[in-house]
């Protein structure tokens, strides 16, 4: 079976990884460099860079932003895919393909067209750009993910189990409290962190779309001009991976934890 | 054909709604006015709005735009040749070679791409540059005397950098078909006499199809939207039609270009993107 | 009869289901009573769990009406109606332990903590899942499942509980054995039962009357042993049981009784009451003779009230039966005829030439 001969694909494999994670070694490398020059050899060993971060303020008022952002495209489109989720699931309706492809389209398009698209309109509209603009713009994004997520929560939910539900004479919001919504709710957790973490990295839209009060990336975007900023943006850019990878781990072990309340498959089955 | 509207179709469009209003409003309703704008002109500030084909004239007529959108269409289909085409062994042995923690590899994989997308395209810059990490690794071990030139500001960068960025898009589509594939029929080929070779090229490679069709349109459609990696690395020969469009929305003042040649990008995308998913439909799907 | 002067626990008249243009229920109209284990039978597609279903209240009916003891069910939602259901897939709440599944519905009824543990424990008990409380879901078998489920509709007390094929995930062995456990439970406790099936085995083993269902319409309705020994027609005889039919034809007739003429058989004189009142004399073409009405005649002393000779063709060995394939004269296709193994029992070989008895009381009519 082993045209591709172990050995050699393992050779590969390993190779492979080192070139996705070269970058990603040098950020906190070089963020604590003393040198303000990316380059070997290493010259000593400083926190200046993360304590620099600190105290700019210009950062704070960026990342504050950026989180103000996150937070409300991740409500809005987890809400919005739920809705959507919940409709693709269990109903069927005519126009049901045109409209569930039309709300997942801007998986499909470059986010520059919706970037451009947007601001056409809103320019004809005469209104102004601001955060809340970008936040518009990031739910259109991210709301697929969230109901490519929360679908197949649904699937597990099976609409026997909310009739059920009613059968034993739960009214339906009670049926909702008690057995869809904590059956769900990994699905809606997993999308809230996705939606939050796409958002919270966005720059293309964000370019676009932002008035006077910038989010990280773009903020990153302005200092990247600068040589000696560099290393400070490499002390940023090591507290988001790692800020990042706990995120993720935490959502990895919820979704886990819940599932085997529920003895769900939590191997592969659906990643 | 009778459309009925009972009560579950009523309950379904009733719960949709808010979604589809939403979309509608903010992505419809925007894009319909940028294919509106394209025909459209802009002079300085002011827009005249009796229709006429002139953008579309300017964008295929004028060299630069063609040519640039040719050479946007050139690159990212090298960068997905080469992000599939590395990609696709990484998913082999994940999903034929890898028998635990298969999910504690995944993970790994996709950690990297926890980092702001800027972050990483400019790290490239930094690893890749003349005064980089590469060449200054290089040049202290001494496996180098003059830093390499050829790494950075062109084509070669580009392609690095997104291969490296969509790593993970490209791996998992072609791993999931990789791994819904039914062991047993491999054995059967095995049996039946097919060497490891045959099987492959008979059985692996058509039901994975699907999945490297997907890989294939995940990286190619965003890469020709990217303008961040041509401005960063790419030089002058790397700038892509995105850095154009993004000129003609801003400094260049003239949106309904800008619109034309984003809807003239849309269009030559969905035809190569159809074309890729129906020759997909051809090579794969079943067992030859 | 007795059911006339008592009113029935359900009163389903004249039913009408239709899905857009699709009619799944044409106008079905039956009684049950009070305490009554009732089935509803036939194959997937006959519309057997749309009617449970608009018995529990999730599909409304498109016409007719539907009262459950006494009152109209029309407009009242599923959660008022006093039915509960077993479903198919058993429904288990998989976040919630087997103690907590079970108490759901007291719980939604605001009972207090204690007596819900009381009367957990007791209906736990009443279906052998004494110590499974903490359990959940994952962790049990199919047949544990079940149980639960049961469990969970059974505490709520209701008028009538409602079965949506609840065997049919479980193995043979385990199905046979809970066939004969729901029947004794349903005995003991009273409760008017419905249940959907298409094992027709599984049918006539527990059920008090069975509906057999085909295509939307009620076929017959009738008990067990009506069903079996006078089915309406070919469809209800064939998918009840094992079934031969025989070309036949009506020679003679006085105001009590009918001679047939069964070519492959010989000639039986059979009372006039047994053709219902549907089939007229000119209609018979087709006869039906059960597997184990027709007898092997082993012994030269063995003797029945007719005899054939024919041709054994094959057997087929089940342990304490034989089935043997037969064909009659004039007959291409072998007729099947059941033979139990008694100790001392001769074994046919196939080949070989046998004698068939057979009697008028074997006979069933049919019109087409």
């Amino acid at each position: 079976m082993r045209y591709l001969s172990a050995r050699w694909l393992t050779v590969y494999a390993v190779t492979y990884m080192i070139f996705l994670y070269a970058p990603v070694i040098l950020l906190p490398l070089f963020a604590f460099n003393t040198s303000t020059i990316v380059a070997f050899p290493l010259t000593g060993f400083t926190t200046e860079w993360f304590v620099g971060l600190w105290h700019t303020e210009t950062l704070h008022v960026a990342l504050w932003n950026s989180a103000k952002v996150a937070v409300s495209t991740a409500l809005l489109s987890t809400l919005l895919g739920a809705f959507a989720a919940r409709a693709s699931a269990r109903f069927a309706f005519p126009g049901k393909t045109g409209i569930v492809g039309l709300i997942m389209l801007p998986l499909v398009l470059p986010e520059i067209i919706i970037a451009v698209a947007l601001l056409i309109m809103l320019n004809q509209l005469g209104l102004p750009l601001s955060l809340w603009t970008v936040v518009a713009g990031h739910v259109l994004i991210c709301t697929p993910f969230s109901i490519a997520i929360l679908s197949s929560a649904y699937r597990g939910l099976d609409r026997e189990l909310e009739e059920a539900s009613l059968d034993l004479g739960e009214s339906r919001w009670g049926t909702f409290r008690r057995i869809t919504l904590p059956l769900v709710l990994p699905g809606i957790i997993s999308s809230l962190l996705i939606t939050f973490t796409i958002s919270l990295d966005e720059f293309i839209i964000a370019f676009f779309l932002t008035g006077t009060d910038v989010t990280l990336p773009v903020y990153i975007w302005s200092q990247l001009r600068f040589p000696a900023k560099l290393p400070s943006v490499m002390a940023l850019g090591t507290i988001l991976l790692a800020l990042s990878i706990l995120l993720l781990i935490v959502a990895e072990a919820l979704r886990r934890r819940s599932a085997a309340r529920q003895g769900i498959d939590t191997t592969l089955a659906g990643v | 054909m009778a459309v009925t509207f009972d009560q579950e179709a009523q309950q379904g469009l009733k719960l949709i709604s808010p979604t589809l209003v939403y979309v509608l409003l903010l992505l419809a309703a925007p894009l319909l006015m940028v294919i509106t704008f394209s025909f459209w002109t802009q002079d300085y500030l002011t827009i005249d709005t009796t229709p006429t084909f002139a953008n579309y004239r300017e964008a295929w007529g004028t060299p630069i735009y063609p040519v640039l959108m040719w050479r946007s269409l050139k690159i990212s289909l090298i960068v997905t040749a080469v992000t599939v085409a590395l990609a696709f062994p990484v998913a082999y042995f994940l999903s034929f070679h890898v028998t635990r923690r298969k999910a504690l590899w995944l993970f790994l994989i996709t950690v990297p791409f926890w980092t702001s997308y800027l972050l990483r395209v400019f790290l490239w810059k930094v690893i890749l540059g003349y005064n980089g990490v590469l060449n200054s690794a290089l040049l202290s071990i001494g496996i180098i005397d003059e830093p390499l030139t050829f790494i950075l500001y062109n084509l070669n960068a580009v392609v690095i950098t997104l291969a490296h960025a969509w790593a993970p898009f490209a791996i998992l589509p072609i791993f999931v078909a990789l791994e819904r594939i039914d062991r047993s029929l491999l054995e059967a080929a095995n049996d039946l006499g097919d060497g490891p070779f045959r099987r492959f090229f008979r059985i692996t490679l058509p039901l994975a199809m699907p999945g490297i069709v997907a890989a294939t349109l995940i990286v190619l459609i965003p890469t020709v939207g990217d303008f961040i990696t041509p401005r960063l690395v790419g030089g002058t020969d790397g700038l892509m039609i995105a850095n154009m469009i993004q000129i003609q929305m801003g400094k260049a003042n003239n949106a309904p270009l800008g619109a034309a040649l984003a809807v003239s990008s849309m269009l030559v995308i969905g035809v190569i993107s159809a074309a890729i998913f129906l020759g997909g439909k051809k090579l794969g799907g079943r067992v030859r | 009869m007795a059911e006339n002067a008592t009113r029935p626990m359900i009163a389903i008249t004249d039913v009408v289901k239709k899905f857009g243009t699709f009619t799944a229920l044409h106008g079905i109209t039956a009684d049950i009573a009070e305490g009554e284990f009732f089935s509803l039978l036939g194959p997937s597609g006959c519309g057997k769990t749309t009617l449970l279903r608009m018995l529990a209240g999730f599909e409304p009916p498109t016409g007719g009406t539907i009262s459950i003891d006494g009152k109209d069910m029309s407009g009242i939602a599923a959660n008022a109606r006093p039915t509960n259901m077993v479903f198919q897939s058993y429904a288990i709440f998989p976040h919630l332990n087997v103690e907590e599944n079970v108490g759901y519905g007291l719980k939604t009824r605001r009972m207090p903590k204690a007596q819900i543990k009381a009367e957990v424990d007791k209906v736990l008990a009443l279906v052998d899942m004494a110590n499974y409380g903490k359990r959940k879901a994952h962790e049990l078998s199919g047949g544990q499942r079940q149980r639960v489920a049961l469990a969970r509709a059974l505490v709520m007390r209701p008028k009538v509980i409602l079965l949506d094929e609840p065997l049919s995930a479980l193995d043979k062995k385990l199905r046979d054995q809970m066939q004969v456990e729901l029947r004794a439970l349903q005995r003991s406790i009273g409760i008017t039962f419905i249940l959907v099936t298409h094992d027709q085995e599984e049918a006539l083993i527990m059920s008090d009357r069975i509906a057999v269902m085909f295509e939307g319409r009620i076929e017959q309705m009738d008990k067990p042993e009506g069903l079996y020994r006078h089915p309406v027609n070919k469809r209800v005889a064939s998918f009840i049981g094992v079934m031969n039919f025989l070309p036949a034809v009506a020679r003679d007739e006085t105001q009590d009784t009918i001679t047939l003429d069964i070519p492959s058989l010989g000639t039986t004189i059979i009372p006039r009451d047994r053709l219902g009142s549907s089939i007229s004399v000119r209609d018979i073409t087709t006869v039906g003779v059960r597997p184990e009405m027709l007898t092997l005649l082993f012994d030269a002393n063995d003797t029945s009230e007719h005899e054939v000779e024919a041709e054994v063709v094959d057997s087929q060995y089940y342990g304490d039966m034989t089935y043997y394939g037969v064909r009659l004269r004039g007959q291409d296709a072998p007729v099947t005829i059941s033979m139990r193994n008694t100790a001392g029992r001769s074994v046919a070989a196939p080949g070989s030439t046998v004698r068939v008895g057979w009697g008028a009381e074997s006979i069933v009519v049919f019109r087409d």
